[in-house]
């Protein structure tokens, strides 16, 4: 029996789960390796006035300090896929543009003496208005990101394919809605890694870092560094501990620790922290789209119209704006529907700028052309599920060319969709709603459906251009998939590829592969994972990206080996005393078909071709290695009508859900999740149920928790994993895979991609099932619990607290903290108003305050070191005291900042006595930005808390007791963060 | 109670893995870098050095602790133990085959911390059932898996080690 097809266990894991894994920063540094640290922008969008290195520099252990002076000097701005004059280089050079841009490198001889320079470094800032919102941002009279492009749309294209305004004019019907794609991103738990060294010699730079690809991004990099291709040797390790497309945007470190290895003379190396990484390494784009389409008197889509809004970030970093075009060639889904119209724009913001990520423009898509089909549904009232099976593409019709060009290669969605019925029990989930609804309950149905593309088409992304300016700059079209497989003297087999893995089980999957060619054991097959660009082969296709592996990677490893097989076949054939047509090679051995018993061993048909490579036939070729380079056929460059086939296969996938909601609170329950997938040829089932359920994973925390948030001046809120949120395992609900394997015809192995459907389907499925659990329209992500109530009409839990003082009127700007609560002081109120009046009482409550002093009646200035969880920082704070009603009552009001930020507020404290003291309540409204605002809502609800409780028992008792720091024992969950931060150091 | 100067070095001796270590640290060096960095044992991961990705937990005497939330010269005189210290006369033990066998990593980055904090879990509350297991991992962010191999692994575990087949 084959091996493909059949659910082997890993050989990955058995170095994985001894801890044996050679990830990026588990492997040796060379000697003298120093290591760098980012300085990076507290705000969105300022100047650099100044930068003021000395200090840093003069701290021992601490070499060298780069800036964006040095990097315009040493670099070449980065190319990007749309020729405007909006230049990026790896560091700020004279303005920043979103929080966490870099704008300085410190290299020292360790991590932690180069995070100490970074303090060191003072950064005068001039700021400027920042745009956060991609609508206000593409209006005409918004601020401007890049004053040499003109305006913050950078790129503008309109599309038509047949007739879609006659079709809209005669349409029986026209549905319309507007949605907005949230930002987020994969975080894959291992974090960005790079070391770099230069030789100065020959002007080489030697990389190794945790990069993906895509290798196009080889020519970007190494024309950034001013240096050819072969003069940038970059090395992936044989671990990658998560990408999802996020490791594509390591590539500006490349170049950015390439110059810091160069300017420091020494090896360099960078590993990213979680803050950096959340902050400032890449998103998924946020999309504004009005969708609009027309039906028939039947509920046929006839026409289909998208306005999309992409807001890629400060800046366009190669390769996008990639995720507007993606899904070009299969805008209309599912569907059959003969005429599209299409709108994009392409808009800066100040945010960090965009890239790849899991599902890659198909979230954006399939949230609104899957909610608007549920919306035409509801006009029509018309089963959603009825709706989309009156329009999914004929099985019959197959491999079909939708209307914008994508040959859809395989598949008969109708049955899938059936077959997801039946086997999942919809009827049981819809008896389930009608139960719950008569006794009141919020229970809903969505449903989804998806083409999910994979082997991306190198040439889609010129679909921007005009057919014009395509013609000039001459064609891009394929994708080039590269392997090699070899028998070594002893008889051994090794398979290399230009593919990156990140946990996909590539070694495992080229060995089912290759075994069943070459007739061996999978277990004796090696496959080598870490690639080397000076004497690997790949092109710019290579990587690890857009579910190419399945299709292209293990599709050319099987050419390879095809070829292979044929050599061996030759070379035993005059052994075996047969013709050629007669071998086969199974179970290690070369095989006269006629005669079973007629065999030699592959071992010795491999050492015959290394010692004796004159005794074999001569059209057997020398050299037992063979490297197969696979490109798509269909991969044709777009056409003169712009009409592009995107991607070389396409999967097919129908999920639908019940879930309930609970009005009290806004939490989401999910009965039961449904996806059936039809994705070709499953080369190892449980792999693929792998990558599904973590694909679903990633919708699901896009649906119901994650998102990159910030605030209307661009501070960034999310800077934590306690506040950016990915599931954990008490999120996730059990999930129903059912799958159909229609082999696509295009790839060699028949497979296709299936990792990435669900990020496509999954957000849109739940955000259906809400919509019609609640009754209204669901047109943003994550449905939080807050968002939930919001759309339920119900707004937070009202503040139950006394005291507040005249209203914080928020334009949004940073984090919003709030807080208020009540101790009793064992103190008569008298002498709690004394305390609080005396400037050198005070201080001595207030944790981490050096010093307090009057500046007039009633105003203090204080300096203080408050930590928020993994930042710390000195704060200089003016404060006003107003109202004062002795003993009662007053009012403060004031302002800090510090190199973390800043911060104005304002609050009440009431004293009134009781038995035993006196009760002192108190209300605080402050706003953050900056730095410490990203570190969020939870850290820093929880540091306020935790200072003021400690005001309060200095208060009370002044034996304050110096906690040991204690070692956490019970894993019990972000709950468990405040707690931590009370007690931080 | 030792004092310790900031910028100084310290020698810090605790058992890891049954095996004396000693080393030198800072005091602000976390017990993640003195593994990695000063002893060499990378099993151990870093994945967000705030304390709540879980890639970082080991043990320390038996509980399951998160290593980035640990200064190295807290570990003085405790018994410390890694991923590096499952494998049995270096094979897998139960809890390894079972997560092999159910495909509980991918990636296998967050996959050692997870397998200490599961270890104490099966250790200690033989009679754990999902929900437990659950919220045990609540504790942990894997970004590849979904968790759904994680948990059948680790039930498979209980239940074996109930039924006594235990080697
Ligand atoms: S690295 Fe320690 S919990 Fe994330
Ligand atoms: S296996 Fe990759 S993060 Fe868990």
């Amino acid at each position: 029996m084959g091996m493909v097809g059949q659910s082997l266990e890993r050989v990955e894991d058995l170095t994985l789960l001894r801890g044996g894994g050679r990830f990026a920063d588990d492997l040796a540094e060379p000697p003298g390796c120093l290591h760098a640290a980012f300085l990076r922008a507290p705000v969105a969008h300022a100047r650099i006035e100044a930068v003021d290195v000395s200090a840093a520099l003069a701290l021992p252990g601490v070499t060298t300090v780069i800036t964006g002076a040095d990097i315009a000097r040493e670099t070449k701005p980065f190319l990007s896929g749309v020729k405007v004059d909006a230049p990026q280089f790896p560091l700020a050079v004279d303005r920043v543009r979103y929080v966490g841009e870099p704008v300085a490198i410190v290299i020292a001889r360790d991590r932690y003496r180069a995070e100490d320079a970074l303090e060191l470094i003072d950064v005068r800032y001039e700021p400027l208005a920042a745009v956060i919102d991609p609508e206000i941002a593409a209006g005409d009279d918004a601020p401007l990101l890049h004053n040499d492009a003109g305006h913050n749309v950078l790129h503008e294209r309109r599309f038509r394919y047949g007739d879609p305004q006659t079709a809209f004019a005669e349409a029986a019907h026209v549905v319309e809605t507007t949605v907005r794609y949230p930002r987020n991103s994969c975080t894959p738990i291992e974090t960005f890694v790079v070391l770099a060294e230069h030789r100065p010699g020959e002007d080489t730079y030697e990389v190794t870092a945790n990069f993906q690809g895509p290798y196009t991004l080889h020519t970007v990099m190494a024309r950034a560094l001013k240096v050819a291709g072969n003069r940038l040797r970059l090395r992936t390790p044989p671990d990658s501990g998560g990408s999802f497309g996020v490791k594509q945007a390591v590539f500006p470190y490349v170049v950015a620790l390439g110059i810091a290895a160069k300017l420091a003379g020494r090896p360099v190396k960078w590993v990213e922290d979680r803050l950096e990484h959340l902050a400032a390494a890449t998103s998924a784009t946020n999309r504004v789209t009005t969708i609009r389409a027309a039906l028939d008197g039947q509920g046929r889509i006839t026409a289909l119209d998208y306005d999309q809004l992409e807001d890629c970030g400060a800046y366009l970093r190669a390769p996008e704006p990639a995720t507007l075009y993606r899904m070009h060639g299969n805008m209309t889904g599912a569907y059959q529907i003969d005429n599209l119209a299409i709108h994009n724009r392409v808009v800066v913001t100040n945010k960090t700028p965009t890239g790849l990520m899991r599902g890659f423009g198909g979230p954006q898509v399939y949230f609104a052309l899957e909610r608007l089909v549920d919306l035409a549904a509801t006009r029509l009232a018309l089963d959603p599920m009825e709706l989309r099976r009156r329009n999914l593409i004929p099985g019959e019709a197959m491999p079909f060319t939708t209307t914008p060009g994508a040959v859809l290669d395989s598949g008969d969605y109708a049955a899938t969709l059936a077959k997801a019925v039946r086997e999942g029990g919809l009827e049981e989930l819809k008896q389930r709603r009608t139960a719950a609804r008569a006794e009141g309950r919020l229970y809903g149905i969505g449903y989804a459906a998806v083409v999910e593309p994979s082997i991306s088409n190198m040439g889609y992304i010129t679909t921007l251009l005009t057919p014009q300016q395509r013609q000039r700059a001459g064609a891009k079209n394929g994708a080039l998939a590269t392997a090699t497989v070899s028998f070594d003297p002893s008889g051994a087999v090794t398979v290399a590829v230009s593919s990156v893995p990140q946990g996909q089980g590539h070694r495992t999957v080229l060995a089912q592969v290759v075994a069943d060619e070459l007739g061996i054991d999978p277990g004796d097959v090696v496959t080598v994972t870490d690639h080397d660009t000076l004497k690997d082969p790949w092109s710019i296709a290579s990587g690890n990206y857009s579910s190419r592996f399945a299709g292209a990677v293990a599709g050319a490893a099987k050419l390879a080996a095809e070829r292979l097989a044929k050599r061996m076949k030759a070379i035993a054939a005059p052994d075996l005393n047969v013709p050629i047509g007669d071998v086969e090679l199974v179970d290690g051995l070369a095989r006269s078909i006629s005669n079973p018993d007629n065999v030699i061993a592959l071992v010795r048909v491999a050492a015959k071709a290394h010692w004796s490579p004159l005794s074999i036939p001569e059209d057997a070729g020398a050299g037992l290695r063979e490297t197969a380079f696979w490109v798509g056929r269909e991969l044709r460059e777009p056409d003169e009508q712009d009409r592009v086939n995107s991607s070389g296969a396409y999967g097919f996938i129908f999920d639908y859900c019940g879930l309930e909601v609970d009005p009290a609170d806004g939490s989401i329950r999910i009965d039961r999740y449904v996806t059936a997938h039809d994705a070709g040829r499953l080369l190892n089932p449980a792999l693929a149920d792998g990558q599904i359920r973590g694909g679903f994973a990633h919708g699901l925390g896009a649906a119901l928790l994650e998102e990159l948030a910030y605030a209307p001046d661009g501070s960034f809120l999310s800077g934590t994993f306690a506040d950016y949120c990915p599931p954990t395992a008490s999120e996730l609900p059990e999930l129903m895979i059912l799958h159909d394997q229609s082999p696509s015809p295009f790839t060699p192995t028949g497979a296709k991609g299936l990792g990435e459907g669900n990020c496509m389907s999954t957000p849109v499925c739940i955000a259906n099932a809400v919509a019609d659990a609640i009754g209204k329209p669901v047109l943003t992500l994550p449905l939080t619990r807050p968002r939930v109530l919001e759309l339920l009409g119900e707004s937070e839990p009202a503040d139950p607290s006394p005291p507040r003082p005249a209203i914080i009127t928020s334009s949004g700007n940073g984090h919003a903290l709030k807080g208020n609560g009540s101790h009793i002081v064992p103190a008569s109120p008298e002498e709690v108003w004394a305390v609080i009046l005396d400037p050198d009482h005070l201080a001595a409550l207030i944790p981490g305050c050096h010093n307090l002093e009057r500046t007039g009646e009633n105003a203090y200035r204080a300096e203080a070191t408050l930590g928020a969880g993994p930042v710390k920082g000195r704060f200089t704070a003016s404060v006003t005291l107003r109202d004062l009603d002795p003993p009662r009552a007053l009012q403060l009001s004031g302002s800090a900042a510090g190199g973390l930020g800043t911060a104005t507020g304002q609050g009440e404290i009431r004293l009134t006595p009781v038995e035993g003291g006196t009760r002192v309540d108190y209300f605080y409204a402050v706003l953050i930005s900056g730095k410490v605002a990203a570190v969020g809502g939870r850290l820093l609800d929880g540091t306020a808390r935790g200072v003021i409780n400690q005001i309060f028992t200095r208060l009370a008792d002044s034996s304050q007791s110096q906690t040991e720091p204690k070692t956490e024992t019970m894993p019990s969950l972000r709950s468990r963060l405040p707690r931590w931060l009370g007690g931080a150091p | 109670m030792r004092y310790l100067t900031a910028d100084a070095k310290h020698p810090v001796r605790f058992i890891l893995n049954d095996q004396p270590v000693e080393g030198n640290a800072e005091p602000r060096l976390l017990l993640t870098d003195f593994l990695r960095r000063e002893i060499g044992l990378t099993g151990t991961h870093v994945g967000c050095e705030h304390g709540v990705c879980g890639a970082c937990t080991v043990r320390i005497d038996g509980a399951s602790t998160r290593a980035c939330l640990v200064y190295a010269v807290q570990a003085e005189g405790r018994s410390v133990e890694t991923v590096e210290r499952l494998a049995v006369n270096g094979d897998l033990n139960d809890l390894q085959r079972a997560f092999r066998r159910h495909h509980a990593l991918q990636c296998g980055f967050c996959t050692p911390g997870i397998l200490m904090s599961l270890s104490q879990l099966i250790d200690e509350e033989p009679t754990a059932d999902e929900a437990r297991v659950r919220e045990v991992l609540s504790g942990h962010i894997c970004r590849c898996t979904g968790y759904h191999g994680i948990i059948a692994a680790a039930l498979d575990v209980l239940a074996e080690r109930q039924a006594g087949r235990h080697v």
